[in-house]
């Protein structure tokens, strides 16, 4: 077992975790943040993207020790004030999800994406998303919130 | 998982010692192969030792003519920065290839470099411009460095300290992907070097090696119609379900058209 401490989404938390304990497993069982979604557990599908230090990871490829001292952004921390992410917004204004498993990974994989780049072309953005699977295959949909996101966050 | 014990190394040297000391334990950068092959329970360390945060391993800098990438330096970085854009284009472009946006976040080249995948994308540039592997303990060329699938000139407790990369004329890296995993089915890096064409093949045969029969050809002349007479023997090379060994051998010559044409237009 390891002492950590860590931010979650402007909380500071300390914990006894197993070394092997995943990020992902620290945030859904221990913390209650269920937003954070585990798909594939293969670091295939991005369900359980979330951010550490302001870089998008997969939560279920890093040991909840690594991320001690860290700052962590997960998709319940995206809204502010009960107004949703312009992100949000325009997953919702573009019905960019069908099931919405894939949701919470894939807005905080575009929040990044349009951080790093704020006005990518179609190349850009599939490039971007290389790393989140939709398997209802609502990918246009996807794109244009991206799009739309992208004008509104200028 | 199996249980370890984790513990972040404070100095490399403590790293290097403690990983001498106990045979079980492996080392820990950025994790993205590692952590997938514990949770699949197909390695049991006593230890990871965790050298992806080390001052020591960072940095990108150039250097009397070569690049020098600190061994935990992050995929994302190399395929982002200016230093490595401007000097060295082909390595940020081969380093924005490389599995998807989260994993260069995490993944280092020290670590896709000591793991030597025989599908990675960094051996076939490393090989390809000669690079100099420098580690805990001495400088290793790339030509000796790897020894085939998943094997290295790495001994027990030996670690990649930095890679220096002589700076090419010009290079290009063209690879096939695999459409789920992103690794290269075939990848093939040129370079246009002081010493010559070099020509380095990933992802075809059980390791990256150098396409010798095209070095000739392209020196004669450079141009992807020189490689159209050779052929590629397909005998040593992978076959698995996503491609077989013929498939893989039509691939060396396609990605090595294409890398040439990208080279010629720079």
């Amino acid at each position: 077992m390891t002492k950590i401490e860590l931010t979650v989404n402007g909380a500071r938390h300390s914990r006894e975790v197993e070394d092997r304990t995943l990020l992902v497993d620290l945030l859904r069982d221990q913390l209650g943040l269920t937003g954070t979604h585990v798909g594939c557990d293969t670091s295939q599908c991005g369900c359980c993207t979330v951010h550490v230090n302001g870089r998008a990871i997969k939560s279920c490829t890093l040991l909840a020790v690594q991320a001690s001292g860290a700052e962590v952004v997960t998709i319940e921390g995206m809204a502010q004030g009960g107004k949703l992410h312009p992100v949000q917004q325009a997953f919702t204004d573009c019905h960019a999800l069908q099931c919405g498993f894939c949701t919470p990974g894939m807005i905080m994989a575009v929040t990044a994406l349009l951080r790093d780049n704020p006005h990518p072309s179609d190349e850009e953005i599939y490039h971007g998303l290389e790393g989140n699977l939709c398997r209802c295959t609502g990918y246009i949909n996807i794109v244009k919130a991206v799009k739309q996101a992208a004008q509104t966050l200028g | 998982m199996f249980e370890f014990k984790y513990l972040q190394a404070k100095t490399l040297s403590e790293a290097a010692a403690f990983v001498a000391a106990n045979p079980d334990a492996k080392l820990l950068a950025g994790g993205m192969t590692l952590i997938p092959t514990l949770k699949q329970r197909l390695a049991q360390p006593s230890h990871l030792v965790d050298i992806g945060g080390l001052p020591e391993l960072r940095g990108i800098e150039v250097k009397d003519g070569k690049l020098v990438l600190g061994a935990a330096t992050r995929h994302q970085e190399v395929a982002t920065s200016p230093v490595v854009r401007q000097v060295l284009p082909a390595l940020a472009y081969l380093a924005g290839q490389i599995g998807d946006p989260q994993v260069r976040n995490r993944g280092t080249i020290g670590g896709s470099v000591s793991n030597n995948d025989p599908a990675a994308d960094y051996p076939a540039a490393v090989l390809a411009l000669g690079a100099t592997i420098v580690t805990t303990r001495r400088e290793i060329d790339a030509g000796d460095f790897f020894q085939g699938m998943f094997a290295t000139a790495l001994d027990a407790g030996e670690i990649i300290v930095r890679l220096s990369f002589p700076l090419p004329r010009r290079a290009a890296y063209m690879k096939f992907p695999h459409p789920a995993s992103g690794y290269a089915m075939t990848g093939v890096f040129v370079a246009e070097t002081k010493t010559g064409i070099r020509v380095a093949v990933t992802g075809a045969g059980p390791g990256v090696f150098r396409w010798s029969d095209a070095e000739s050809a392209l020196a004669k002349q450079l141009h992807p119609a020189a490689l159209d007479a050779l052929a590629v023997a397909a005998g040593d090379l992978n076959e698995d379900i996503h491609a077989t060994r013929e498939y893989r051998a039509n691939l060396v010559k396609v990605m090595a058209r294409r890398a040439v044409q990208k080279l010629l237009e720079q």
